[in-house]
């Protein structure tokens, strides 16, 4: 399938390896990318609690963007871009006079936001989309034995009712249902819809490693190998602070933390310097046995 | 007449004993109550278990608790409803438990258990009320008669008015239960209900106050677990960036937690750049790579940001050339939109659905939210005049 699609920015800045690793899955899962390259950021909910106009005026754009492609929807891989987005079209899309506006804003560069855009993470893309029956039978190598721990964070399971999670759509539960489509196991421990802290790293840094750690020490105690996350700032926190992180919690850590696309990738046959491992500040190839594990898997 | 079974968190501090899990089994029509359910069993099997409750119809607010892991009103949660709330599905297979009807019953979080599913809320909840000065500071002089407010003012107002104090939010609030200071998202929903009442004479005052206290209003997560826990619809974390709104735009409050620095930093980042430049955000949010406030938080970070130059996370080039610049017509847009008067919202509480005519609770002009302080009018909005004016 053709999708528009948003990377947002820190796929493109601190965690390189997560766009990185999308390119390099989505030719395998027969996605075709279509990079919004003209596109700005989301505004991550602050430039909304800056200036609401100004916030749905640069998401109308990436979104009258992504409707200008031939995609057959626009595809997103990061929940603070799904969330701050799923805002912004809850209110273009609640009220003409209100879109008119904002789509005035536009017009000098001949954009329109059309009402009813679909926006979807990765996540859902892979679950409603191409469907977990067709994402096993793409599996080269089971994550046999790998002990993976969910890690939702926020903007993509709250609020319920404007991220469409109801009864027929159980989004909060597709990260526990992709790792087990890959041949993982999941892992159940307290921090599973818990925030990262990043929001708040510049303003109240403690609190903000306080909760990174804490999660991270969670997942340990569940005896988890590693954490999933659909979200880079997520990993921003998770990964790169978590010296930091166990520093504040007063415990060794070593969690390695993958990305969504990262962890499809492992099962799809891709190899973890493919998939940008490297670039952790954990490394998961340093921390998983993958002899026992995920190679395993791929000889039997 | 379904039956459910429930299993009741008990505990009483004086004891010496710990928590333990009661477990009763009920036979009733599917769509009474968690309450009436646990009334029923303190009448027929043990009248001991502590719950507070009162008028039963979601209005009294005493009857908080969290039923299978979600905070909420036991006396407006119909059985089915509660059984079928999942804390997690099997990932093998989805309608799991699905048949099963288990309700688990526990005290909130986040405060202290006085005795089973009773919490302290005079120790944390009610304090925190207390802390942001929950009455109205009448403007002088006051008039003969009544006070003339505008209809969007106060149908704005009313979201944070509907709080029944039944403490849901504070119950999940993820900053609260790391920083127990946190003033939270009820007394800062309350606290939004006076700064955005025009009669109330010291709405300055009162976000210098929010916005200086570290755990005031910079210190929210966006995890919009308040959002979800509320009972009533007051989305308590609408209101706290409400709040950070009027300080940081219409006040220019700059606090000494960054909140306003770091919020006006992403503006700045993004007009320029059209994509996130981490780095340059980092030390802005400090107040630039050269300020006395920047330079031990960038010192701080060292280790970090060498650990990412050796995995190859960024280049000293990424770092100090952002690859991406912003298209003009974004930068003109912010320039347009910045500059106007008056702010341009859509207040969804207020305007409703257009989907769900029903839902609306405001009248024209639709759902515009009070505009910033000024009396100049943009053309595109269509925000009303009075509103603004009233704290010029």
């Amino acid at each position: 399938m053709k999708v528009a699609y948003w990377p947002g920015c820190v796929s493109r800045g601190f965690t390189p390896e997560l766009h990185g690793s999308m390119a390099k899955v989505a030719p395998l899962l027969e996605i075709e990318l279509i990079e919004l390259d003209r596109a700005a950021c989301c505004g991550a909910g602050v430039i909304a609690e800056h200036n609401q106009e100004l916030a749905d005026t640069l998401n109308a754009r990436t979104f009258a963007l992504a409707q200008q492609t031939d995609g057959e929807l626009m595809m997103n891989i990061c929940s603070t871009c799904q969330g701050a987005q799923s805002e912004c079209q809850q209110r273009l899309d609640a009220n003409t006079e209100y879109r008119d506006e904002i789509n005035a804003n536009l017009s000098d560069e001949g954009l329109r936001y059309e009402k009813g855009l679909t926006n979807k993470n990765f996540l859902w893309l892979l679950v409603e989309e191409i469907g977990l029956d067709a994402l096993k039978q793409k599996v080269k190598r089971p994550l046999s034995n790998l002990r993976v721990g969910p890690f939702y964070g926020c903007y993509i399971v709250r609020p319920t009712t404007r991220l469409g999670i109801d009864e027929a759509h159980p989004r909060d539960q597709y990260l526990h249902w992709v790792i087990e489509a890959l041949g993982g196991t999941v892992i159940d421990y307290a921090g599973v819809y818990k925030c990262c802290g990043f929001p708040i790293i510049t303003m109240n840094k403690e609190a903000s490693l306080a909760q990174t750690g804490r999660h991270l020490g969670d997942a340990l105690d569940a005896q988890a190998d590693c954490l999933v996350v659909p979200c880079p700032l997520c990993h921003l926190n998770l990964d790169l602070q978590q010296p930091g992180a166990a520093k504040v919690v007063g415990r060794e850590l070593g969690m390695p933390v993958l990305h969504l696309p990262q962890l499809v990738g492992l099962a799809l046959g891709l190899s973890p310097k493919d998939l940008g491992m490297s670039k952790h500040i954990v490394r998961p190839t340093s921390v998983i046995d993958w002899s026992s594990s995920v190679v395993a898997g791929a000889a039997a | 007449m379904s039956q459910f079974t429930l299993r009741i968190r008990r505990y009483d501090p004086r004891s010496g004993d710990g928590a333990y899990w009661d477990e009763h089994r009920v036979d009733m029509p599917e769509t009474q109550s968690v309450l009436d359910a646990i009334l029923k069993i303190k009448d027929d099997a043990d009248g001991s278990i502590g719950i507070r409750c009162s008028c039963q119809q979601a209005i009294c607010g005493s009857c908080g608790v969290r039923i299978n892991g979600k905070p909420g009103l036991a006396c407006n949660t119909h059985l089915d409803e509660a059984a079928q709330r999942r804390h997690v599905t099997s990932p093998s297979d989805p309608e799991e438990g699905r048949g099963e009807s288990v309700i688990d019953v526990e005290p909130m979080g986040n405060m202290p258990v006085i005795r089973d599913l009773i919490v302290d809320m005079d120790g944390v909840h009610w304090k925190k009320i207390q802390r942001v000065t929950p009455w109205l500071i009448n403007k002088e002089p006051v008039p003969e008669r009544e006070y003339i407010v505008p209809h969007e003012n106060m149908v704005d107002v009313t979201q944070s008015m509907a709080c029944i104090q039944c403490g849901a939010c504070v119950s999940d609030c993820l900053s609260m239960e790391i920083d127990p200071l946190f003033i939270g998202p009820a007394a800062l929903a309350k606290a939004y209900r006076f700064v955005g009442d025009p009669r109330d004479a010291q709405p300055r005052e009162r976000l210098t106050d929010l916005s200086e206290d570290q755990h005031g209003i910079y210190d929210c997560t966006h995890c919009f677990n308040c959002i979800e826990a509320c009972p009533k619809g007051v989305d308590p974390m609408s209101q706290i960036m409400r709040l950070r709104r009027i300080a940081g735009s219409d006040y220019d409050i700059e606090d000494r937690n960054n909140g306003y620095r770091h919020e006006h930093a992403f503006v700045k980042n993004i007009r320029k750049n059209g994509l996130l430049h981490e780095s340059d955000l980092l030390a802005d949010s400090y107040g630039g790579k050269f300020h006395p406030r920047a330079v031990p938080e960038l010192i701080g970070s060292l280790p970090v940001g060498v650990t990412a130059f050796t995995r190859g996370k960024m280049t000293p080039k990424t770092a100090l050339l952002h690859p991406h610049k912003a298209p003009k017509e974004v930068k003109q847009m912010f320039d347009k939109i910045e500059g106007r008067q008056r702010r341009n919202e859509l207040n969804l509480y207020v305007s409703g659905f257009e989907d769900a005519p029903d839902e609306g609770a405001g009248k024209e002009p639709a759902g515009r939210e009070p505009g910033r302080p000024g009396t100049a009018q943009d053309g595109s909005s269509t925000a009303d005049a009075a509103a603004g004016s009233e704290r010029a």
